[in-house]
């Protein structure tokens, strides 16, 4: 087996005068789960389609099981496909679009049933075989694109934002059932979604795209606790910005000024002393003391607004001119009605170095 | 008010609904006028129908006078072998073309939908030009064009003829299907395994089927109910129905061609209807 099951080598394309995948490379691994997370039009479905085989790259290559593709066509490649509208025949019942691929190959009659019966147990809709795709719901028609991709057994399956149609609960029950599947089957899974909860809930590894390049490779936790630069950090979860200028580099660390006020924090890739620069500190990250603690991110603030949100109470606090949003986690003792800060109160605002990142723009 | 309780209590529906009645019921002079027209309006455009299938019912031979009911006009039709022939051309004629229509109608369709290439929005003008051409003027052009490459006028010439007027509406149809057609169905075909050609066999054919029906029985009506390009290009012995009608009416109207309209009209009838109701059976889908 080849260290990698889907390579992109510095794939670019190029449609007309848009760029949609510009010198993109990645490397996804055998058994992964690995999401392209991005905005819209950031090329995510493009990247997925030169993988499938629908579109060639304008220049790079793209290898499979170790074999570059070239121009070999879809039909000639192990991967599978679930697509965003599902795109299941409407002429077909289920077990007709589960069996497709399968008659293709050639695989003998009595097979072919064996194995779409497994499937349809797996992705649990046993009772639906006969029925035509227009009489199920949206979830449904979604585990039969499912089965048909799977039931083929390939190398690699892509998934092009496969629940962007459910609602927001189904969308939560597929997710899981979808990793459980992935982990029980073992088969590579290509993932596109713009939805980074989406992406950070499922993935072994995240590429983020932006503007048709990837910014970032990373597991969910360095994706979200080592951000590459701004837009890594800002389109992944919630953060604050302060922008200034990079004073000292000490290593690891690193001193911003943000008008007029020191902060220490944790040095992004190209912070030198003199650069203009953000510190990024995420919203759970931050305490709100009614005493100065002993770090040296420590400043004096306004309470602004208190929201109760159930799991956290989110307040915004104003230093200077900048608001800031502190996530504070309501444990037990958050009962107590005077635990707060209110509106118009003065606070300190603290985090430890190491919760604080900065990242040149 | 206090005498309107009982209409308040028999809740807002029941309360309300005579009112309506009382509204629709109430003639005015606008109604008057709109309903006249009307009836005028269907009318003129079913009345010479109506009196010509019940003429083809008439037992007079001649005369506007009803004298009772008579299918013999019917029998002498299917029992006169100059009819007969007429007919067997005239659904040679239409089947051949119909069939060569939709095939080239459907391809051309789909190599406009698919593919894009220099002047594409002058070949899709040509295309379906024929329909605007008045049918005199390629009536006449058809003529003088088998005289010129000197090809004798029957059957093929005919043929020839029909292809041209009813591939554009075949054209036309199908165009507007691939544009509704759903790529990705193809697209997860070929991710399955299927080559371009299976994947047209067992994919867009089978979801094409419909449209192709519909326009086929199209092209096959508009065929049969050919006069004016087909009296042009006809030669002797290889007559269409409405052309031998033509030859027929000179000499009179005669209760027999009362009959053979009726049978054409419901013929026709008939399959437009086929060709409406599977439009629309597919667009509910
Ligand atoms: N066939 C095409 N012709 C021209 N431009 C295209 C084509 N396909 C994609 N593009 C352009 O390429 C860019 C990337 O598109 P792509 O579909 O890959 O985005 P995406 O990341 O999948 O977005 P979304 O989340 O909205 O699906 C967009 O600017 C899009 O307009
Ligand atoms: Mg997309």
């Amino acid at each position: 087996m080849a260290e990698y099951a889907v390579e992109l080598r510095d794939v670019t394309k190029v449609f007309g005068d848009v760029v949609a995948v510009d010198h993109v490379s990645m490397a996804v691994r055998p058994g992964e789960f690995f999401a392209m997370l991005g905005p819209s039009g950031c090329g995510k479905t493009t990247s997925l389609r030169m993988i499938a085989g629908f579109e060639r790259p304008t220049s790079g290559e793209i290898y499979i099981d170790g074999k570059p593709m070239g121009n070999t066509p879809p039909f000639r490649r192990n991967v599978n496909t679930v697509f965003q509208s599902y795109a299941l025949f409407p002429h077909l019942t289920v077990e007709q679009n589960i069996s497709f691929g399968l008659e293709m190959k050639g695989v003998p009659r009595d097979e072919i049933k064996r194995r779409v019966r497994e499937v349809l147990e797996l992705v649990r809709l046993p009772q639906m075989a006969n029925r035509y795709p227009r009489q199920m719901s949206g979830g449904q028609q979604q585990r039969v694109a499912l089965a048909r991709a799977l039931v083929n057994r390939p190398k690699v399956l892509l998934l092009d934002e496969p629940l962007g149609a459910l609602d927001a609960k189904l969308r939560k029950e597929m997710q899981i059932e979808l990793k459980n599947l992935q982990r029980e089957v073992g088969i590579t899974f290509i993932f596109v979604t713009h939805d980074q909860e989406e992406a950070l809930t499922m993935s072994d590894r995240i590429a983020v795209f932006s503007k048709g390049r990837v910014l970032q490779i990373g597991t969910p936790l360095e994706i979200y606790e080592r951000p590459a630069n701004r837009f890594v950090a800002d389109f992944i979860g919630e953060t604050n910005f302060l922008d200034g200028v990079v004073k000292e580099v000490n290593g690891e660390m690193a001193v911003i000024e943000v008008n007029g006020r020191r902060f220490v924090g944790r040095a992004g890739e190209g912070v030198r002393p003199g650069v203009r620069a953000s510190l990024s500190v995420r919203p759970e990250k931050l305490q709100l003391l009614d005493q100065p603690s002993g770090s040296p991110n420590c400043y004096e603030v306004t309470v602004s607004s208190i929201a109760y949100v159930g799991s956290d109470t989110r307040v915004i606090v104003r230093l200077g001119d900048q608001m800031i949003d502190v996530w504070e986690q309501n444990s037990i003792s958050t009962l107590d009605p005077n635990y707060f800060f209110g509106p118009g109160e003065q606070a300190w605002l603290s985090f430890p170095p190491e919760n604080g990142l900065i990242l040149v723009d | 008010m206090s005498t309107d309780t009982p209409i308040v209590l028999l809740g807002e529906r029941e309360a309300v609904r005579p009112r309506v009645r009382e509204a629709a019921q109430r003639p005015t002079l606008g109604r008057f006028v709109l309903t006249l027209i009307a009836l005028f309006t269907f009318a003129f455009l079913y009345v010479p129908i109506v009196v010509l299938v019940l003429f083809s019912f008439n037992s007079a031979r001649t005369g506007a006078v009803w004298q009772g009911f008579t299918l013999q006009w019917y029998e002498r039709l299917f029992n006169n072998p100059r009819i007969l022939d007429a007919a067997l051309n005239s659904l040679i004629v239409a089947l051949v073309s119909t069939a060569a229509s939709v095939v080239i109608g459907t391809l051309m369709a789909m190599a406009m939908e698919r593919y894009r290439f220099r002047f594409q929005s002058v070949w899709d003008g040509l295309l379906y030009m024929p329909v605007i051409i008045p049918e005199i003027v390629m009536g006449i052009s058809l003529l003088l064009f088998f005289a010129a490459i000197r090809l004798e006028r029957g059957l093929i010439t005919l043929i020839i003829s029909h292809v041209a007027f009813c591939m554009p509406f075949v054209y036309l149809t199908m165009r507007a299907r691939l544009a509704d057609f759903d790529r990705s169905l193809e697209e997860a075909a070929q991710d399955l395994g299927a080559d371009e050609w299976t994947t047209f066999r067992r994919i867009t054919l089978p979801l094409l089927m419909p449209g192709i029906v519909s326009s086929a029985l199209l092209a096959f009506t508009l065929s049969l109910d050919d006069f004016v390009i087909s009296f042009f290009v006809t030669g002797v012995g290889s007559q269409t129905l409405p052309v031998y009608i033509w030859g027929q009416i000179r000499r009179g109207i005669t209760p027999e061609i009362n009959a053979i309209s009726t049978v054409m009209l419901i013929l026709s009838f008939v399959l437009v209807s086929l060709s409406h109701a599977l439009q629309q059976r597919t667009s509910a889908r």
